[in-house]
C-alpha cells in the first residue's frame, strides 16, 4: 500500500515515557478482526485510552489536550511482542507519521518502515532531553529531517543525528514500498529457487 | 571460512544483496492464519497479483477460532468474516487451507512441525512473532508483518537486513521439576525483554540436544520474548527422527538428499558469534513470572524483586506491579489463583499434556479454580485420549476443549476476566493480554498444574513423588 512521502517533519510531539510498550497496549488483539486496513486508529492504545465503559481516561496523554502532533515519543523498547502490523497501522491513522525511542524492537520498526512510519531511534540522553523540553513547554517543536538524518529539539536547538539505511531511507523519501522492488526482480527469484536443496 | 548454523542457511537463502540496505531473503515455507493475512491478499488484489508459489503456502485458521462446539457456526460476525476471508482467499489462490473442522486445523505452529511442513535448514515465516518456534529444526524462522506477508504471497522473498548472532549455552542436569519453559523464562528473566533485540539465537549445550523436539520448540517460540527475532538448535537425531515419514517431509531420494543437507546443519568449531551467553542449568528452578513482560520472571521460591535490583526505569516498574496487584519482596507461593489454562503454541504439544496429568493424576480441580485445557492441535487432541490422559483429567474434574489458540490471546471468548489472576503456560502476561484487565503469571505445565490442584501458586517439586 503506497504511503505519503517523508521528508522534513515539524511537529509538536506526544511524550509516552513508559518503556517495553508492547504491541497488545498499541492495539489488543480483539480489535485485530478487520479485513480491510480501516479505523484502527480509534483503538490506538484502547486499554490506556478509555475505561471499560468507553469513557476516557483523563490521565492518558492521547486525552490530554496540551499535547499534540504528529510524533510519538516512547520509552526505551517501544513496539515489543506481536509482529501485528495493526499496530504501526494505528499509529499511522491516528496521524501520527514519526515515533521516537532510544530503542525499539525489531519487528514493529520494520512494520513502521513498510507503511510510512518513520521510526527514529535516538541515545537515552537524548530521549531524556526530548521529554525535558516537553514537559517544560507541552507545544515544543521537533524537527525530524530525514535527507539529513537528524532530529532537533527546535527550542533548545539540541540535535542529534539517527541511522536508516540508504534503501530504506530513498523509499520513505518518495513513498515505495518493498513489493515494487521485489515484483521487478520476480525472474531472478525463480531462477535462484528452480536451485534449492530442498 | 568458518559458519554458524544461522550463517548457512541465511547466507544460501539470499537471492541478491542490496547496497546500503537490505538482503532479498529466498522463503522456503510460508505459514498463513486468519488475522494478519486478509489485508495482504487485498493488495495483491488491488495491485492484480498472484501468490507465487501456492505449493509453498499453507494456511490455517487458529487465532479466532472457539474452542468448544466447533461444528457450530461462529458466533462472532467480526471473526466469522475474517475466518470466511481466510477460507476464500485460499480457494481463489490454490493454497492449502485447514479451517476450523478440518482434521489437520490446529494451531499454525503446532501442525507445520506435525504434518512435516517445518524442514531443517529451511527458511519459514508467518505473520506471527512466535513463528520462531520452527527453529527448533534448524530452520531459521520468524514472525513478519502484514505487508511482508503480502511479498511472500506474490514474490516468496522478503527484504531483511541480516540480524547480528548470538549463541546461548546451557550445560548441566537440570533439576526436579524444571522444564523446557522453565530454561526459557530463566533465560528471558536473565537477558531482559529487550536483550537478544536485533539478534538471531542459536541454543547450544547438553540441556537443548537432550530435549525431545516438543522441548526444543518451547524454548524456540519464547525466543521473540527477549526480542530475538527467532532461535534455532542444530538438527540432530532427535530431529530426523521426528521429521522422516511425515506427510510433507521428503521422501525415496529426495529424503537421502534431504538428509545429506540436514547433517550439515551445523556451526563450525571456530566460527565467531557477536554475543555469547553461558548459564549452567543445574541452578535453574521452576518459574513463574510476577510483571507484566516475560522477562518479570524469578524462580518460584524467590520473592518478587525491588525496584533496585532489576533493570529499567522505578515507574515503569511500579506501573507493572501495580497492574498484578502484587508488591516487592512479596513471596509468589500462596497467592490466590482463579484460572489455569494449559496451551498455545508455547505448551500445546502432548509431552506438555503428559506433565499436566503427572500432577493432577489422582487429585482434585480445586474449586476456586477455572481450567481450560486447549490442545494445539487435532492430533494433540487425540494423542490426550489414546494415552489415557483424558480419564485422568476427567477423574480429576477437568474438561477438554477443541484445538486454538484460545486464552492466550483471547480473540475468542476465552477471555480471563478484569482483575482475575491466571497461571498460564502462554507466551506473554502483557497487561490485558488475556482478555481486558486480565493477570497472567506464565509458567510451565508443571507449575500451571499444582496452581489448578491447590487453587493457589504452588512448587510443583512438592507434589512430584
Amino acid at each position: 500500500m503506497a504511503y505519503d512521502k517523508f521528508n522534513i517533519l515539524r511537529s509538536s510531539a506526544v511524550p509516552l515515557s513508559i518503556e517495553n510498550v508492547d504491541t497488545d497496549q498499541i492495539i489488543p488483539a480483539r480489535f485485530l478482526k478487520a479485513t480491510e486496513r480501516v479505523g484502527f486508529g480509534d483503538n490506538l492504545f484502547r486499554d490506556w485510552r478509555y475505561n471499560s465503559d468507553n469513557s476516557p481516561k483523563a490521565e492518558f496523554v492521547l486525552n490530554n489536550p496540551l499535547y499534540s502532533g504528529k510524533i510519538l515519543v516512547g520509552g526505551k523498547n517501544f513496539g515489543s511482542g506481536s509482529s501485528r502490523e495493526h499496530a504501526a497501522w494505528a499509529i499511522y491513522d491516528y496521524g501520527f507519521r514519526c515515533v521516537v525511542s532510544s530503542f525499539f524492537a525489531d519487528i514493529f520498526k520494520g512494520n513502521c518502515l513498510n507503511i510510512g512510519v518513520l521510526p527514529v531511534q535516538v541515545s537515552p540522553e537524548f530521549a531524556d532531553k526530548i521529554f525535558q523540553a516537553i514537559e517544560a513547554d507541552p507545544k515544543t517543536e521537533l524537527e525530524v529531517n530525514l535527507p539529513e538524518q537528524t532530529i532537533s529539539i527546535l527550542s533548545t536547538g539540541e540535535k542529534e543525528s539517527f541511522d536508516i539505511s540508504s534503501y530504506k531511507k530513498s523509499n520513505m523519501l518518495n513513498g515505495f514500498d518493498d513489493i515494487d522492488y521485489l515484483v521487478n526482480i520476480k525472474p531472478e527469484i525463480q531462477e535462484f529457487a528452480s536451485n534449492l536443496p530442498i | 571460512m568458518s559458519n554458524t548454523l544461522f550463517d548457512k542457511v541465511w547466507d544460501s537463502h539470499v537471492v541478491r544483496k542490496i547496497e546500503g540496505g537490505p538482503d532479498v531473503l529466498f522463503i522456503d515455507r510460508h505459514m498463513v492464519h486468519e488475522v494478519t493475512s486478509p489485508v495482504a491478499f487485498l493488495g495483491l488484489k488491488n495491485r492484480g497479483l498472484k501468490v507465487l508459489y501456492p505449493e509453498r503456502t499453507f494456511a490455517t485458521a487458529d487465532h479466532n477460532t472457539p474452542t468448544i462446539n466447533q461444528h457450530l457456526p461462529v458466533a462472532d460476525p467480526l471473526s466469522a468474516n475474517q475466518l470466511k476471508a481466510l477460507e476464500s482467499n485460499s480457494k481463489e489462490h490454490g493454497i492449502s487451507y485447514w479451517g476450523l473442522g478440518h482434521q489437520k486445523n490446529g494451531i499454525v505452529h503446532v501442525v507445520g512441525p506435525e504434518y512435516g511442513i517445518t524442514q531443517p535448514g529451511a527458511t519459514i515465516v508467518c505473520g506471527d512473532s512466535h513463528t520462531s518456534t520452527h527453529g527448533a529444526f534448524g530452520a531459521i524462522a520468524f514472525g513478519i508483518g502484514t505487508s511482508e506477508v503480502e511479498m511472500v504471497l506474490t514474490t516468496q522473498c522478503i527484504m531483511q537486513p541480516k540480524p547480528m548472532k548470538m549463541r546461548i549455552n546451557i550445560n548441566g542436569e537440570l533439576g526436579k521439576g524444571v522444564t523446557p519453559k522453565d530454561v526459557a523464562l530463566f533465560i528471558i528473566s536473565q537477558l531482559s525483554t529487550s536483550g537478544a533485540t536485533g539478534y538471531f539465537v542459536e541454543y547450544a549445550g547438553d540441556v537443548f540436544e537432550n530435549m525431545s523436539m516438543e522441548g526444543r520448540m518451547t524454548v524456540c517460540n519464547l525466543s521473540i520474548e527477549m526480542g530475538a527475532r527467532g532461535g534455532m538448535i542444530a538438527p540432530d537425531e532427535t530431529t530426523i527422527n521426528y521429521v522422516k515419514g511425515r506427510e510433507f517431509s521428503p521422501k525415496g531420494e529426495a529424503w537421502d538428499r534431504a538428509l545429506a543437507y540436514y547433517k550439515s546443519l551445523k556451526t563450525d568449531a571456530d566460527a565467531v558469534f557477536d554475543k555469547e551467553y553461558t548459564f549452567d542449568g543445574s541452578t535453574i528452578e521452576p518459574m513463574i513470572t510476577y510483571g507484566t513482560n516475560p522477562g518479570m520472571g524469578m524462580g518460584i521460591s524467590n520473592a518478587i524483586p525491588k525496584a533496585g535490583e532489576v533493570e529499567g526505569g522505578a515507574a515503569t516498574f511500579a506501573k507493572s506491579l501495580n497492574y498484578m496487584g502484587f508488591h516487592e519482596g512479596e513471596a509468589m507461593m500462596g497467592k490466590p489463583v482463579d484460572y489455569v489454562f494449559i496451551g498455545s503454541c508455547t505448551n500445546g504439544r502432548i509431552e506438555d499434556f503428559r506433565a499436566f496429568a503427572s500432577i493432577v493424576k489422582g487429585r482434585k480441580k480445586a474449586d476456586n479454580v477455572t481450567a481450560w485445557l486447549v490442545p494445539g492441535s487435532h492430533i494433540v487432541e487425540k494423542q490426550i485420549q489414546e494415552e489415557g490422559l483424558l480419564d485422568i483429567f476427567t477423574e480429576a474434574g477437568f474438561t477438554l476443549r477443541q484445538p486454538g489458540c484460545s486464552a492466550c490471546l483471547a480473540m475468542n471468548d476465552d477471555k480471563i476476566p478484569s482483575g482475575k489472576y491466571a497461571v498460564s503456560t502462554s507466551n506473554r502476561n502483557f497487561e490485558g493480554r488475556q482478555g481486558p484487565g486480565s493477570r497472567t503469571m506464565l509458567a510451565s505445565p508443571l507449575v500451571a498444574a499444582a496452581a489448578a490442584v491447590t487453587g493457589v501458586v504452588t512448587d510443583p517439586r512438592t507434589l512430584i513423588q
